[in-house]
């Protein structure tokens, strides 16, 4: 399934949800918040664009994340561990996300290995330099404040901690983000 | 809305717009400067009289009698209380009271808990550590909230001051552990020293070793927001000489085994935060686990009981003998079930406060309910703080809730749905509350059974409790919402709008209505200029307003502060955008007798 890119990410999509249908709440936009205010899921076309409106018509972005909402403090957000270890992942292009248990694992080799074994696909070697360059895919994660980061660069207690769910980027944005 | 512990329930009195009469007032000698007017009661005795009086409502009215009445209350207030450290200056504060002997400042409007404004913005203490150090030598007590106190400030309240008694920090940032140790150090005569919610950076230093030796006069040591590794074997022995300690709240670095020694020699604590609750190493079969359960039933005296910051559920029955006594419990870090929290809630009838996370589900608040009968404070957060998680708790609990507890005065809660029936039973079933804030974590989401905006719901608890002073609104709300407050929303002085509105009207009617409002906060709503027009009658008796992402523009601002010559106006930017166009981001306007602060960054404008 070819996935465009242009449009920002297509999550939304693609995710395979156990919600009843039309339980989606609205996309009510009663207020013209500025764009500005916002911090959108990173995507590549996001970054260049400024924040331009103009994506957002083919498939609609996943949620944006807001400054500041819920009203919680980072404090409270970073301290209280919710997935009881499970968490989401998705690679781009696959048609439907899968689930893992990063508890049962001690380290990154050993979570990039199940990684590539359960997508099929190969990440490669992770240097602080370079990241994952050199290779088709990168493995990214958003953490408790709703930031992508890339995955080996902290800690593996502190990424297990604080990693929510797990993207697997592909293609040009994958390659070059060690260098950002 | 948020996890603000405002307990300030009395009026704000920040700021006394004092006539030039007063304020020109001779204070040579007894009596008036008017030989026609002779007072019958000399100062001294006045003076006897008013140190009686404590509250600063009383205070502020009569030192508005006449000028020797503002003479004689100025020299006897000895707790200065100050909403807003820019409404008014040290020098002048210091000026005007003699001899105070505790300080009370707040700083940051309470959205830059969220990272909603730029670090930097200011609310130093700085200058008003260093006024007091001048003006109050004898200055014992300092409570200070979201200001900026950096470690040269703690060195001198603890080195300028001989007799500092209390500190208390909530939700302030800007010092570290290098700062504690000196002022632990210098400070001889410490008796509380009560970090709450506050940011301090590990510059690893073992504060807790810099306590004096000898016996301590500590009643008080609050520091379970502090990140840092702790000296255990000093807190041991510090806790050891510290005979009159009745608060100690540990951070999440202390295990449950060192949570039991100190126990052991505290059992005549009332306060305790227990730290992580849990043990870095699983105890094998053989090995000897202490008795927690006897260390909590020593404690005797037991009624406020925090922590549980990383807990192992097999400890959780160690404090089942203090359950009965509790009055305060905090959950709030610990992801526990239903089934998890049954046998402990069960026990503790005389309840008050209770702070939960929403892991105990709709069944979890369902037990509360049947128990507490005396709460009085319910507070449930989320454990996935995000718009499209799953709700653990929903209208179900919140109906319980009302149904069980119906002397509650004040409610958090956190939900991805709501429905106006149940906000509108709870208006019925609780007609104390004072406080009320309902967070509906999707932004716009609407009643989730019938489909309307949440405008009923909100307009029921207005109309029903007529007590209620604090209001924070979500979901789905229209005008209409707006227009139930103003009407009937009369005592209501701290209001908190989130994503809500159509149109100006909104704004106006809670400005024209509610004339006791004193913070009102706002975001993503879509108020412009002609609305902020409609408050000018209103903002000298405000503290603050914050709007931001609405519509407003720098000309309408401009001619706010061009009106209200008293107002501070600040535009405020995030501090990496550039000035784009006369849209306005952020929005903070707060009266003040100052005029524009001089310690203002680069992305605040004022007007």
């Amino acid at each position: 399934m070819k996935v465009n890119y242009d449009n920002g990410l297509n999550l939304k999509a693609t995710e395979l949800r156990l919600g009843l249908p039309g339980s989606d709440e609205p996309e009510k936009q009663t207020t013209p918040r500025p764009n500005k205010r916002t911090i959108s899921e990173i995507s590549s076309s996001d970054v260049t664009d400024d924040g331009n409106d103009d994506h957002q018509d083919s498939a609609p972005p996943a949620k944006e994340q807001v400054v500041g909402w819920p009203p919680i403090r980072s404090y409270r957000k970073n301290c209280v561990q919710d997935t009881g270890g499970y968490v989401k992942v998705s690679v781009d292009g696959a048609a439907y996300l899968r689930k893992i248990d990063l508890k049962i694992y001690r380290n990154y080799p050993q979570l990039l290995e199940a990684l590539e074994n359960m997508f099929k696909l190969t990440i490669g070697a992770y240097t602080e330099r370079e990241g994952y360059n050199g290779s088709e895919y990168a493995p990214t994660y958003e953490d408790k404040d709703g930031d992508w980061m890339l995955v080996g660069d902290v800690p593996w207690e502190m990424f297990i901690s604080s990693c929510m769910r797990l993207r697997i980027m592909k293609g040009s944005e994958a390659r070059g983000l060690g260098c950002v | 809305m948020s996890e603000d512990d405002d307990r300030q329930q009395s009026p704000p009195s920040d700021l006394e717009f004092v006539s030039n009469k007063a304020r020109n007032c001779n204070a040579t000698g007894s009596g008036s400067g008017n030989p026609e007017f002779q007072s019958a009661y000399p100062d001294q005795v006045l003076e006897n009289v008013l140190h009686f009086l404590t509250s600063k409502r009383d205070r502020n009215a009569v030192s508005l009698v006449c000028k020797s009445w503002y003479r004689v209350e100025a020299l006897t207030r000895s707790e200065l209380f100050i909403g807003n450290c820019y409404a008014v200056s040290p020098a002048r504060a210091t000026a005007r009271f003699a001899r105070v002997r505790a300080l009370h400042l707040k700083g940051k409007p309470r959205f830059a808990d969220f990272n909603m404004m730029p670090s930097d913005w200011g609310a130093h203490f700085n200058p008003w550590a260093l006024a007091m150090a001048k003006a109050y030598p004898w200055l014992e007590k300092v409570h200070l909230k979201r200001m900026s106190v950096t470690d040269d400030d703690l060195a001198t309240l603890a080195e300028l001051f001989l007799g500092f008694k209390e500190l208390v920090l909530v939700c302030c940032d800007g010092f570290g552990t290098s700062g504690l140790a000196i002022f632990v150090n210098k400070c001889r005569q410490l008796k509380v020293l009560d970090l709450i919610e506050s940011e301090s950076s590990d510059d690893e230093a073992d504060w807790i070793s810099c306590f004096p030796e000898g016996e301590s006069h500590l009643e008080s040591l609050i520091f379970d927001c502090v990140e840092c590794h702790i000296n255990f074997e000093a807190l041991e022995r510090l806790v050891a000489r510290s005979p009159s300690l009745k608060k100690l709240r540990l951070n999440r670095y202390v295990s449950i085994g060192q949570l039991y020694r100190l126990m052991v020699r505290a059992p005549q604590l009332t306060h305790l935060g227990t730290g992580s609750f849990s043990s870095s190493e699983i105890a094998g079969q053989g090995d000897q686990e202490p008795d927690y359960v006897n260390a909590f039933a020593a404690c005797k005296t037991l009624v406020c009981l925090s922590g549980f910051r990383e807990i192992i559920l097999d400890y959780l029955p160690a404090i089942y003998p203090v359950c009965a006594n509790l009055t305060s419990l905090n959950f709030s870090y610990a992801n526990i079930t239903a089934e998890q929290l049954k046998p402990i809630i069960s026990k503790c009838h005389k309840l008050q406060v209770f702070w939960v996370l929403d892991s105990i589900c709709d069944e979890g608040l369902q037990a509360v309910a049947a128990t507490c009968k005396e709460l009085r404070e319910l507070r449930v957060f989320p454990v996935d703080a995000r718009e499209d998680s799953d709700g653990p708790v929903s209208e179900v609990g919140l109906q319980a809730i009302s149904e069980g507890c119906r002397k509650l005065q004040s409610i958090l809660y956190f939900c991805q749905q709501m429905t106006n029936a149940a906000v509108i039973t709870m208006s019925k079933n609780c007609p104390d509350l004072v406080v009320f804030r309902l967070c509906i974590m999707g932004r716009h989401r609407a009643d989730h059974v019938t489909g309307e905006p949440m405008d009923d719901g909100f307009g029921a608890i207005v109309m029903n409790c007529k007590k209620l002073t604090r209001l924070a609104v979500s979901g789905l709300l229209t005008d209409k919402v707006f227009d139930y407050i103003g009407r009937h929303g009369k005592l209501v002085r701290t209001l908190s709008v989130a994503f809500a509105g159509d149109s100006d009207m909104g704004l106006k009617y809670v400005l024209e209505g509610c004339p006791q409002l004193q913070k009102f906060e706002i975001r993503d709503s879509p108020f412009g200029d002609a609305a902020l027009r409609s408050g000018l009658h209103h903002y000298y008796n405000m503290r603050f307003l914050w709007m931001s992402s609405c519509r407003l523009t720098r000309r309408g601002c401009q001619e706010i502060a061009r009106a209200m010559p008293r107002l501070v106006v600040e535009v405020i930017r995030s501090a990496d955008e550039e000035e784009v166009d006369d849209a306005v981001e952020i929005l903070y306007m707060y009266r003040s007798l100052e005029g524009p602060r001089t310690d203002a960054p680069k992305f605040v404008t004022i007007s």
